[in-house]
């Protein structure tokens, strides 16, 4: 006798599901692997939570050890936790010249600043302390102003951050939206057209990905000064166009092939073209399809490091290696990189998270059929 | 409404024959059945005329206009696929209003037509769901909506109740009925059902490998096949079909039986046969046990229909098994020695060489 006789389950079952799931193994297994779960997403969700902590660190909370991790605002939320009295060495609490006790942060808390926001968005300048304590006394700085001037800088203009992150959703996006509609274009024909030599252009098209992408940088780099596109818009986005094509062929080639050819045929005698086919029948089916390749290709041309630092100077210069090479005046300023890095995230989690019906279904395809 | 006409319409892949160069003329109004097996040609013949498929060669004729080069969508042809192909991104009104939408039919014409079709029908509480919430048998009267309220010159549907549930295929065989009925428009149907074949068509088109083996009405391909794969194809079971060597107005048959030949049928077998080799054959019902029957055999099983039971008779040895229907009371031992007749207007001779019916000149 098994041991699911002997135990059984705690309550009548209710419900469509199989016998072995409620066993009493199962459901340890259901825990354990819970626990799992929760154990990766802690992992990958904590360079994100650091990354937003280090954001309202000043320059020495960001590289202190131990580290900091529990913010508080000096008078407000957390300040009486954080904010401890200093002892005297017999024990008694130390007390400053009017009788107040002296408060000591506590090692783990860190005070909330602006700084690194404020810093990413314009450039700065080094102040003698001289210079700092009149211009803290001037009336002419706003807040903005006053955040750095306690650091000893002043703001000199507007930094070049926002130029570069239009210039990454521009091509990024720009990039995005050609290399699917390219793609959906070939991969329609491919799906639904004999074409001659067909496995053969499929393996050109795929074979394109198979060498590293640096290995090409040089060649690359000498074509676009040669044609004049070095360091111009247009350049960046031919470039993650091309290289993002063979992904979307393939993968969209897949979820065309999964919707029935009657759908469009059904259409065709109804009256309408071929076309106005693929448009009302054929493209609302592949949504899912459609989603799950955006995203891929958006990551790809939103992350690209190597090519965007070989082939672009200031005019068009992508986000990653401009956050790369943010740096202060003597050290790297951490808060404004968390920052740059945590703006990055942004507009990929949006679009992420507005596919996300789709992709559950578009990521796991050919493994669930409807 | 139109007549659909193919002149030697065939369709190759390669060098297979898909169909071979084929002629058939298709009425106005009529409900022409094509029917056959698997591969036999039937649907790539349907898909040809729609359009769907490039003929190899030949022409097609829609009311005497030459439509072997048009564009599906100018041909004004309603095709109803057999799993239904309604567009699952839609709502069933939507679906029904789509090829109006490509006509560029006024709303208020459009609307009413829908309404017509839907109430037809009897759809109107589907209209705002999805096609994927419903059953076999709603989404086949969508899908058979949908091509009604275009009122094309002919309906094409290929296997439309192939998907569906035995007893469902059944009701809806006679909803298509009624509705052609009351429509009269041309439509060819193409099945691999006999049944529903006999049941629907006006004419049945018997096709097998790639070609043509027979049209004519249901009653003419069930009596009078023309060769001997209608006759094994057509009804169920099929003819019963039995070898035999013809001398002098007898057939001589398995088991030491002799069959003496109608008077009728005894020129045309001495002109036709030059061996004397034949086939003879007679539908189940066509015979009957009797104790001074013609033919001897022996009883090898039987089975119950419900309305009659099926006897399965040998002559002489096992290879040679016909089939004859009985009463329902009627039953039979195994290995029971039996004798019985064949109605003589239900006999039928084929030739063994050309697999072809011997044809009685004149009068059948």
């Amino acid at each position: 006798m098994g041991r699911f006789e002997e135990v059984g389950p705690r309550s009548p079952i209710a419900e469509s599901i199989r016998v072995d799931l409620v066993h009493p193994r199962a459901r340890l297994g259901v825990t354990i692997r819970a626990i799992v779960a929760i154990v990766i997403v802690a992992i990958m969700l904590f360079p994100v939570i650091w990354l937003s902590l280090t954001t309202i660190k000043t320059r020495p909370d960001a590289v202190a050890v131990p580290p900091k991790f529990i913010p508080y605002f000096p008078d407000g939320l957390l300040s009486d936790w954080c904010m401890v009295p200093q002892l005297n060495k017999n024990g008694t609490p130390k007390l400053d010249k009017e009788g107040n006790p002296v408060l000591k942060e506590r090692p783990v808390c860190f005070d909330v600043t602006l700084e690194g926001i404020v810093g990413l968005f314009f450039e700065r300048r080094t102040l003698t302390p001289a210079q700092q304590k009149q211009y803290m006394e001037s009336p002419d700085f706003g807040w903005a102003d006053r955040i750095l001037l306690k650091r000893g800088l002043v703001i000199t203009g507007p930094s070049d951050f926002v130029n570069r992150f239009r210039n990454s959703l521009i091509i990024a996006g720009t990039s995005t939206v050609l290399a699917v509609a390219f793609g959906l274009l070939a991969a329609y024909a491919f799906s639904r057209w004999d074409i001659k030599g067909k496995p053969d252009f499929l393996f050109f098209i795929l074979s394109t990905r198979m060498l590293p992408p640096v290995v090409v940088t040089i060649p690359i780099f000498l074509m676009y000064r040669q044609l004049g596109i070095y360091d111009t818009h247009i350049g960046m986005i031919m470039l993650y166009t091309v290289f993002n094509l063979s992904l979307s062929v393939w993968l969209l080639k897949g979820f065309l092939d999964e919707i029935p050819k009657e759908y469009e045929e059904a259409a065709l005698v109804d009256g309408y073209s071929r076309m106005q086919a693929f448009r009302k029948v054929v493209l609302p089916q592949a949504a899912t399809g459609i989603a799950a390749t955006t995203v891929f290709c958006l990551i790809f041309a939103w992350n690209e490091y190597a090519f965007s630092l070989m082939l672009t100077s200031d005019v068009a210069r992508t986000m990653p290696p401009s956050i790369a090479s943010t740096q202060g005046a003597g050290g790297l300023e951490w808060a404004i990189i968390a920052t740059a890095s945590m703006l990055f995230l942004i507009p990929v989690v949006v679009i992420t998270f507005a596919l996300r019906q789709h992709l559950l279904r578009g990521v796991t395809f050919g493994a669930i059929r409807q | 409404m139109a007549t659909i006409e193919l002149r030697q319409v065939e369709k190759k892949f390669g060098q297979l024959h898909a169909v071979k160069p084929m002629d058939l003329t298709i009425h106005n109004g009529e409900f022409v059945v094509l029917l056959g097996p698997s591969g036999c040609g039937k649907t790539t013949t349907l898909r040809m005329i729609s359009g769907l498929e490039a003929v190899t060669g030949g022409h097609i004729y829609l009311d005497g206009r030459d439509v072997t080069w048009l564009h599906p969508s100018e041909r004004d042809i309603a095709f109803v696929f057999q799993f239904f192909a309604l567009y699952p991104h839609m709502n069933v009104l939507d679906n029904i209003r789509f090829p109006l939408q490509a006509q560029r039919v006024p709303r208020a014409e459009a609307e009413k037509r829908v309404s017509e079709i839907v109430k037809m029908l009897q759809i109107e509480h589907l209209l705002h769901l999805r096609p994927g919430s419903l059953s076999g048998g709603d989404r086949q009267r969508v899908a058979l909506a949908r091509a009604l309220v275009r009122r094309p010159a002919a309906f094409l549907m290929d296997e439309p109740l192939g998907a569906l549930d035995a007893d469902l295929r059944e009701s809806m065989r006679a909803e298509i009925k009624r509705l052609h009925i009351a429509h009269n428009a041309t439509t060819v149907y193409v099945t691999h059902d006999q049944l529903e074949a006999m049941a629907l068509g006006d004419r049945i088109v018997v096709m097998s490998a790639a070609e043509i083996q027979q049209v004519g009405s249901p009653a003419e391909v069930y009596y009078k096949p023309a060769n001997l794969f209608v006759a094994r194809f057509i009804g169920s079971p099929g003819m019963n079909l039995i070898s035999g060597r013809y001398a002098d107005g007898v057939v001589y048959l398995p088991g030491d039986n002799r069959y003496a030949v109608p008077e009728s049928w005894r020129a045309p077998l001495t002109q036709s046969l030059k061996d004397g080799e034949v086939i003879i054959g007679f539908r189940p019902e066509s015979a009957r046990i009797t104790e001074n029957g013609a033919l001897a055999a022996r009883v090898y099983a039987s089975d119950m229909h419900g309305a009659f039971n099926m006897i399965h008779l040998v002559l002489g040895d096992e290879t040679n098994v016909v089939n004859v229907r009985v009463d329902r009371w009627v039953t039979y031992a195994l290995d029971t020695p039996v004798r019985f007749d064949i109605d003589p207007e239900g006999v039928r001779f084929f030739d063994p060489r050309s697999e072809k019916a011997l044809r009685r000149g004149g009068a059948q």
